[in-house]
């Protein structure tokens, strides 16, 4: 091997070699560590002002008293915004039906024809807004990375688990009565 | 300002409601409000319509804002008229990108009326 080449180069030649000597290599060469994107302080501040700003201008509610996590919660919906570039992960947002109903209502200015119609879209736009509004928030993130469509499930049993070894955190609000959470989950 | 004919597109049927409403807030008479799911639908709502206003989102499956302002510009008779996206994505470089595709303003969701009125009302006066 030439002597020139230097250690990461050797790296992926080995690792192009293994592929090529077997397609399904059961113990595949280990990557070169990335580091390990951390939760910057600021940011859970920023995601509990997204949500704050969101329900106070799209749905004319002030929000208060955020609390750091909620396991009491039932989650009868939850909607997902994926993040991808600088940062990878999801901005996730649940709440009882109870409340994603009445978060659709308010958004609908109180209109009621065709509510049930509406209520996942309604509460998929806005998980939608505070991930975006909470991209916006963080410098490096706004022209970095991009959001996908929202997607929302319900029901009442089923539980969701990330495999992604990421960072996590969750900020809580209580709306007419009701517990809602946040949640980022980086991927990398 | 005669009544305007507006298009709103936007894959949220409760954003498209918010916004209709939004633009009656802001004082703007309408004579007529379309909608559209996709950009995909929207220039087939141009090409059969003679419109004074679009408001459009961006990230939206089948044809995307940006695409949907760049094929409208090449339909005759929709050159001109005032494109404004409303979206989540508000970075500088999603701003110069829509602009640049030929849209003619920018509001950031969430927004407020009072946001759609000093941004769209002067495109139609102008």
């Amino acid at each position: 091997m030439d002597e020139t080449i230097d250690a990461e180069q050797q790296r992926v030649q080995l690792h192009l070699a293994v592929k090529a000597a077997s397609p399904t290599p059961r113990f595949a060469p280990r990557a070169p560590r990335q580091p390990r994107l951390v939760i910057r302080d600021g940011w859970r501040r920023d995601l509990e002002s997204a949500t704050c700003e969101v329900f106070e201008i799209m749905l004319g509610t002030l929000l208060t008293n955020a609390v750091e996590q909620c396991p009491q919660l039932r989650a009868d919906f939850t909607a997902m915004v994926g993040l991808a570039g600088s940062m990878c992960g999801v901005v996730g947002l649940r709440a009882s039906a109870e409340s994603a109903r009445r978060m659709a209502a308010k958004m609908l200015g109180g209109d009621e024809a065709g509510l049930n119609e509406n209520v996942q879209d309604a509460f998929g736009e806005v998980c939608n807004m505070i991930a975006g509004s909470f991209k916006a928030r963080i410098a490096d993130l706004a022209d970095g990375c991009a959001l996908s469509v929202p997607t929302v499930i319900s029901g009442k049993d089923y539980s969701l688990h990330s495999l992604a070894n990421g960072e996590r955190f969750e900020v809580a609000f209580t709306f007419e009565d009701n517990l809602f959470s946040v949640t980022l989950d980086l991927h990398s | 300002m005669k009544p305007a004919r507006v298009l709103i597109v936007d894959d949220s049927s409760v954003m498209r409601k918010i916004v209709g409403r939004s633009l009656r807030q802001a004082g703007l008479e309408v004579q007529e409000v379309l909608e559209a799911s996709n950009g995909s639908e929207a220039l087939s709502v141009a090409r059969e319509h003679t419109l004074d206003l679009i408001l459009s989102d961006i990230n939206m499956p089948m044809m995307d804002g940006l695409e949907f302002v760049r094929q409208l510009r090449r339909i005759e008779g929709a050159q001109n008229v005032p494109v404004v996206m409303i979206t989540t994505e508000a970075g500088e470089a999603h701003v110069v990108q829509a602009l640049s595709c030929g849209a003619s303003g920018y509001i950031r969701k969430p927004f407020t009326p009072d946001q759609i009125k000093e941004r769209v009302i002067p495109l139609l006066r102008g």
